[in-house]
């Protein structure tokens, strides 16, 4: 039965991949600027003027948006630009917000496709806004061990922007797809969380910040000038131009740093604790101290703004029927998939995985049948380490890179761990989709707001109807 | 650097209201962990409806203090209710990664836009606590000696906190050394033991995790009438976490651990403070800002947890023994 689940995954999982995906949309030449008033809903008649330079008045071109909100401007060169919104010509109905403004400065390089995005909002939202940092105010000092400037709309998940107009079978597909690359981001980091509780037993609490490690390492990395100027010089190459694009180069880092802290931690804090013979209950506790650390570490030193990895910052959408897809998204899509069928493959047909199973089945008997525990532990840190960094990665370029996205991603990863049985690779693979998928499909008719909750939820039915999961063996866990 | 300074404002924490606040919650962890062994790692969520149930009851309803104190009480009864019927038939670690996501996930609910018209939203509730303010018997001023002060206010919540502490306090003993206490201290020595005995090992888990929650939700609408007003951000998980390395520094298991420490944690954690601001402030530090000493003091919790773990998990006055018991 167990077996079959994984084939039919296994299947599942080879079909995404067969899917065609369209070739990256780039190379049309020229500059342009574009971009689409969306927010609240699409706004059509605007009048956008662009001017040459940060300071002169010398019209580039005027652009007026469609009916679906869209405008755009070619343009003659790369340079700097100001692009103005007319606040004329906004619909009595809405106020421009005052940031980002109705003028905006960018900058556009070399064949760059520029999309400049502006904001609309309602009266009572611009006074809510100007409302909103006095009550941040009154927040600090209170219990003192209360939050450090949390964002205002944390705990939701950048939804896609869906037009208000369009269909629910659009939204319903353009969501689930979302939703997928949200639930595989979440199957990859988990992973290492399933299997190192099924090694050990112990509940990693750190995995989360293990996450967060991942996308700053990956973040440091790619800033580094060391790296951009390394791509510079081959940036015409076809295939070395992207290898060495420097996300490319710290998400390799990241991950080799994340599997490197995984296996640090094993062998000098949990070997040597469970040498000492400390019980389970004080290692949940000490996992909670190391996250605490971690994550405030890493706060200190990286800071507590949201931010996006440069190099894939905005990308033109491509259109696959009735979805469209940045070609961003595709790829951590696709990329996604590979390492989890490489994961699996690794588990299902090496001996190192097959010795991972068995210790995370039974370390009793894997050990009198002549498994070295003790390196198969290291190595499944190492793994989950590695992962989790590369979740992170894919985490901050699907969303943004923030000291807390770790600990909101450890919530749904329990969920989806859970949901898949407690110790089982395969179990954290199909559980964090689910959670994805309903985390995501759940904007359909809820607040964005709440996403995480119907996750968190969806675990607690779990817990209460089938306690060992989707794929763990029934067994008596009380 | 004015050590005296330091020590006083120090001091002055590791007594104020708020320590007595999380005294408070830390007894009903003790209740949860120390006695039943039970892993909660949500307390701020009974924390979180308790200040709610006064929140909502006065800044919502305009109820009187006192309905709202029972309104807090039942909100925690309930959330205690929800929790312990799924997860606590299960092994101690789906409970552990309940109680986590529940908390959280109330912190979400009460935060949201829908919840605004009832709770206020990331807003909160504002002024909370005239009534209780009114009926202050302390005349106004400033009392104290030697830099450890405190305004009539805050003087009248330490001792309604500390009092409501003392109750909390007879009660545990109470309990502990009651029939019902020696059933509960053997369920977190072996549940299976507890069970052939033919004793219903969930209800009594329940009534412990219902009792610990209220202490909680109490401690929680303390807070809310300390403060005057409240807001969802302030009831992070981290907060529990807070709890959980005073309740180990003190000693769990001990009536008193779980007042020795929160006081201790927060004279250390207040004194850490104090030093690396004042260090700041002659230039000691050129490498930090004054944002980074909060985070800073999150990852020393995080450290103390750590090392009293390795080298002390019984605490300050805790007994090895029984804290080395691996609970199931």
């Amino acid at each position: 039965m167990r077996t079959r689940l994984v084939t039919v995954l296994l299947a599942v999982i080879a079909a995404f991949m067969v899917i065609p995906g369209a070739a990256a949309a780039d190379a049309q030449g020229g500059e342009n600027l574009n971009g689409q008033i969306r927010q609240p809903t699409t706004v059509e008649g605007l009048e956008i003027t662009v001017y040459e330079g940060t300071e002169g008045d010398e019209v580039i071109g005027e652009a007026t948006t469609d009916s679906e909100g869209r405008w755009e401007v070619e343009l003659p060169g790369p340079g700097d630009y100001r692009v103005v919104l007319d606040e004329e010509s906004v619909p009595d109905e809405y106020v421009v917000p005052e940031k980002p403004g109705s003028e905006l400065e960018v900058e556009v390089r070399p064949d760059q496709q520029r999309t400049v995005v502006f904001r609309l909002q309602t009266p009572e939202e611009a006074a809510e806004e100007s409302a909103s940092p006095s009550a941040e105010d009154d927040a600090e000092g209170g219990a003192g061990a209360g939050d450090d400037g949390a964002a205002g709309d944390e705990g939701a998940e950048e939804v896609p922007g869906v037009d208000a107009g369009a269909s629910f079978g659009d939204k319903f597909v353009q969501l689930a797809v979302s939703g997928v690359i949200f639930g595989l981001i979440i199957a990859i980091s988990s992973v290492g969380l399933s299997l190192i509780f099924g090694t050990t037993k112990m509940i990693n609490f750190a995995h989360g910040d293990m996450v967060t490690f991942g996308a700053f390492m990956a973040m440091m990395f790619s800033t580094m000038t060391v790296f951009s100027s390394l791509h510079d010089s081959v940036a015409d190459v076809p295939v070395l131009g992207f290898l060495l694009n420097p996300l490319v180069v710290g998400l390799v880092l990241a991950v080799v740093l994340g599997g490197g802290l995984g296996m640090f931690l094993e062998r000098f804090l949990w070997r040597p604790l469970r040498k000492r013979h400390v019980a389970l209950i004080q290692m949940f506790i000490v996992t909670i101290g190391v996250s605490l650390i971690l994550r405030h570490v890493l706060l200190v030193l990286f800071g507590a703004r949201r931010e996006k990895y440069e190099q894939f910052r905005i990308q033109e959408p491509l259109e696959l029927g009735p979805l469209s897809i940045t070609p961003r998204d595709l790829s951590i899509l696709l990329l996604s998939v590979v390492v989890l069928v490489l994961v699996a493959s690794m588990l299902q047909f090496t001996r190192i995985g097959k010795a991972m199973r068995a210790v995370a089945d039974n370390r009793d008997l894997a050990e009198s049948s002549g498994i070295d525990v003790d390196r198969v532990t290291l190595y499944v840190w190492g793994l989950g380490g590695a992962l989790s960094a590369l979740g992170g990665v894919f985490y901050g370029l699907n969303q943004t890179v923030h000291w807390q996205m770790g600990f909101h991603l450890l919530l749904l990863m329990f969920a989806g761990v859970i949901l898949g049985g407690l110790g089982t690779a395969y179990g954290a693979m199909v559980g964090g989709l689910v959670v994805g998928l309903v985390a995501m499909l759940s904007t359909l008719w809820f607040s964005p707001q709440l996403m995480n909750v119907w996750a968190l939820g969806i675990m607690i039915l779990v817990l209460l109807v089938r306690p060992q999961g989707i794929l763990g063996r029934r067994e008596r866990v009380g | 650097m004015d050590f005296w300074n330091i020590i006083s404002t120090s001091l002055t924490t590791a007594i104020g209201p708020i320590a007595a606040i999380y005294v408070l919650a830390a007894i009903g962890l003790n209740m949860h962990f120390g006695y039943t062994g039970l892993l909660n790692f949500g307390q701020v969520g009974f924390m979180l409806v308790g200040a709610y149930g006064v929140g909502v009851g006065v800044g919502t309803f305009g109820l009187s203090l006192w309905a709202a104190l029972l309104l807090s009480v039942a909100c925690a009864t309930v959330l205690a209710l929800l929790l312990g019927i799924p997860t606590l038939r299960l092994r101690a670690d789906y409970l552990a990664i309940s109680t986590i996501a529940v908390a959280e996930a109330l912190r979400l609910l009460y935060r949201a836009e829908f919840a605004r018209p009832l709770t206020g939203g990331v807003y909160g509730r504002q002024s909370l606590a005239a009534g209780f303010i009114a009926a202050n018997p302390i005349p106004s001023g400033r009392y104290g000696v030697a830099g450890v002060e405190f305004s009539a206010n805050q003087l009248w919540t330490m001792l309604v906190a500390w009092a409501l502490v003392a109750v909390a306090l007879l009660l545990t003993w109470a309990l502990m050394h009651s029939p019902w206490g020696r059933v509960i201290k053997g369920i977190r020595e072996d549940e299976d033991a507890v069970r052939s005995l033919g004793k219903d090992v969930f209800v009594y888990k329940m009534q412990s995790l219902v009792l610990g929650g209220v202490l909680g939700g109490v401690a929680g609408a303390l807070l809310a009438i300390h403060q005057q007003n409240i807001t969802p951000d302030q009831f992070m998980p981290q907060v529990t976490f807070y709890l959980w390395a005073m309740l180990l520094l003190g000693g769990a298991a001990r009536t008193f651990g779980a007042v020795l420490g929160p006081m201790v944690l927060w004279f250390l954690l207040t004194a850490f403070d104090e030093t690396l601001r004042s260090l700041l402030t002659i230039g000691a530090l050129p490498f930090l800002d004054g944002g980074d000493i909060g985070a800073l003091r999150h990852a020393f919790v995080g450290l103390a947890l750590v090392l009293l773990i390795v080298y002390r998990p019984q605490g300050l006055i805790g007994n090895r023994k029984e804290m080395l018991v691996n609970v199931k």
